[in-house]
């Protein structure tokens, strides 16, 4: 027995050796390197690289004197915090439609996925600066108009822009949908059937099936979709970033700080994320 | 149906046998049916208001592409009179051969196919490899070392790049090929960690008792990996090899840090669209009296060569795109 327990060991790690040296060669390496950089000002000389200690100073830079970072930051919060449920919200709507029992359903499954296939950085970036990801028809300014009535200017003008490039929100959800619609349909029809015979609503069935049975799906797609919001081309702070990493007067170290700081925010956000979506205790029914 | 309907409502209206007051109660009751619907059946109106959703959604959606597609077949005249705004006058593809010069369409195009292609090839194989090693083996630390193949796919790659950058320079591979099929054959290539849960996944639902069998039947466990797994696999490799293709071919993020700070030959069509206006002047440069501007029919005619190939893999393996979800239990059973 223990010889047996011993060869599957040696086999797993066999196989899964490539991704391990892997790891450990270009992620825990590079991410222990990366923390090194952060702590020193780096200095590419013509001899190499020069490396000096300051402590957490590259990190007080990056808050203090860096003049696009606090700014970008808010931005993209207040951005995601505003995207991530409405993309999620779509795809689960968008999905339900799929779900009923339409015709050319593999169709319009094809034209939502579409995005998924053709939308790549420098397509986006040629697509907006055409405003062809606006819809001509909806007009921001009137919305942002009424809203700015309703909520403080700086809201209003957030949720204006959420109109504006609507065509490229809708974009980022095309996995999102696929993924939905793959759980509905997997949900067994029968407990809707019940339902229905006592009398449910499909309003009532709607929160009291479908919901609590996709949930983790739900989590797993706001998860997907403030990664793939938080690591992409068009986000401001990536490029940022991008620039200091080659700027003469900033160089490797202040990126890397930089680099550190968001991905401390992009954790909070996923912790907050989970937050929402724990279990909670089971209540007990009587 | 609709027409059976229609009848059966005309033949209630035309039978002399019934009231005037009957057939307008029955008329009433088959109006309200056709539109409400009953039991499980969908009303008329539930269904128009379906259908109309998912056709404007689906517009919203082709809206840029169908505007790209017809700005690049605009010529300059059709872009500056403003009443041509969805048909050209005239069939115009000058605005594609410019395009295609200026994006230097041989070099890129060939650069594109092997960078996606070639990652990709190796990405899938050690996924495959890895997947199966966590799905098929017990081996201590199995949870923590799976917990931090998801962890990596959750850090921000903006930490990792510069040193990765840097060894990668040390190591002279930027600028060529193997500074992106090293990654991928060690398991950390673009989205990795998606490929091997998705591996993970579909290993997991194949029953362990064919292994066991080739076992005693005296199969090594790279024999049984490749005569049972890999076959049974068929649909995983399918998905994760058009997707990590799709996402090789449209990643810019790491191609213009491995490939545009070094000089060399190798380049890719989304590099070229990025550059696409500084290629254009100074390709075209602007003269006293040419018309050698560009214009929005020329940058459009660019992205929609740039995205054509994709399309064209896209439109005839569609189903395999739309149906991976399903085809490789992601959700869970």
């Amino acid at each position: 027995m223990k010889f047996k327990m011993k060869r599957t060991t040696i086999y797993g790690y066999l196989f899964i050796l490539p991704w391990l040296l892997g790891f450990l060669a270009l992620v825990l390496l590079p991410l222990i390197q990366s923390f090194y950089y952060s702590m020193n000002d780096m200095r590419i000389t013509p001899v190499g690289l020069k490396f000096k200690y300051v402590g957490f100073n590259n990190y007080l830079d990056v808050w203090l004197k860096d003049m696009f970072f606090i700014q970008e930051l808010l931005g993209f919060v207040l951005d995601t915090i505003l995207r991530v449920p409405v993309i999620v919200v779509f795809a689960l709507i968008i999905a339900m439609l799929l779900n009923q029992n339409v015709k050319f359903k593999g169709s319009f499954r094809t034209i939502f996925f579409l995005p998924v296939i053709v939308a790549s950085g420098p397509v986006i970036n040629q697509l907006t600066s055409q405003d062809a990801t606006t819809i001509p028809l909806v007009n921001q300014d009137v919305i942002i108009g009424i809203l700015a009535g309703l909520f403080p200017i700086w809201f209003a003008t957030q949720i204006g822009e959420l109109f504006g490039q609507i065509i490229i929100i809708l974009w980022y959800s095309g996995v999102q949908i696929l993924i939905f619609l793959a759980v509905l349909q997997k949900i067994d029809p029968s407990l809707y059937e019940a339902a229905k015979i006592d009398g449910g609503s499909s309003w009532e069935c709607f929160w009291k099936i479908t919901l609590p049975t996709i949930k983790p799906i739900v989590l797993v797609n706001f998860i997907y979709t403030l990664v793939s919001l938080a690591n992409s081309n068009q986000n401001p702070i990536i490029n940022l970033i991008y620039t200091n990493m080659f700027a003469a007067t900033r160089g490797y170290g202040f990126a890397s700080a930089m680099a550190w700081m968001y991905a401390v925010v992009i954790a909070i956000l996923l912790l907050v994320i989970a937050f929402v979506f724990r279990e909670r205790k089971p209540k007990r029914y009587v | 149906m609709a027409m059976s309907k229609a009848r059966s409502f005309y033949t209630v209206l035309t039978n002399s046998d019934l009231s005037y007051k009957e057939k307008w109660r029955l008329g009433k009751a088959r109006l309200a049916r056709f539109l409400f619907g009953f039991n499980d059946r969908k009303g008329f109106i539930m269904k128009f208001v379906i259908y109309t959703l998912l056709v404007s959604i689906g517009f919203v959606y082709l809206y840029p592409m169908l505007y790209m597609f017809i700005t690049s077949m605009k010529s300059l005249s059709d872009l500056l009179d403003m009443s041509v705004k969805w048909i050209p006058t005239d069939l115009y593809t000058k605005n594609y051969k410019q395009a295609f010069s200026v994006m230097n369409m041989r070099e890129s195009f060939t650069g594109s196919m092997l960078i996606a292609l070639v990652p990709t090839i190796f990405q899938v194989i050690v996924a495959s490899l890895v997947g199966y090693g966590f799905a098929r083996f017990e081996f201590p630390l199995k949870k923590l070392l799976f917990g931090l193949m998801i962890f990596s796919f959750i850090i921000p790659p903006q930490i990792l790049m510069m040193p990765t950058y840097r060894l990668l320079s040390t190591l002279e591979l930027t600028g060529s090929l193997n500074a992106f099929i090293i990654p991928a054959a060690l398991g950390q290539g673009f989205n990795s960690a998606i490929f091997i849960l998705i591996f993970y996944q579909f290993f997991m639902q194949t029953p362990k008792s064919l292994y066991e069998a080739a076992e005693v039947d005296g199969a090594s466990q790279l024999t049984s990996f490749i005569k049972i797994a890999i076959p049974m696999a068929v649909p995983a490799f399918i998905v994760s090899f058009l997707f990590s293709f799709v996402w090789y071919w449209n990643e810019t993020y790491l191609t213009t840090l491995y490939l545009t700070s070094s000089k060399n030959e190798l380049t890719t069509i989304l590099l070229q669209l990025q550059q696409f206006e500084q290629n254009y002047q100074t390709m075209y440069p602007v003269t006293e009296n040419s018309p050698n501007k560009i214009n929005e029919g020329i940058k459009m005619a660019g992205t929609v060569i740039s995205i054509l190939p994709l399309l064209i893999v896209y439109f005839f393996l569609q189903r395999y795109f739309v149906e991976s979800v399903d085809r490789t239990g992601i959700t869970g059973e």
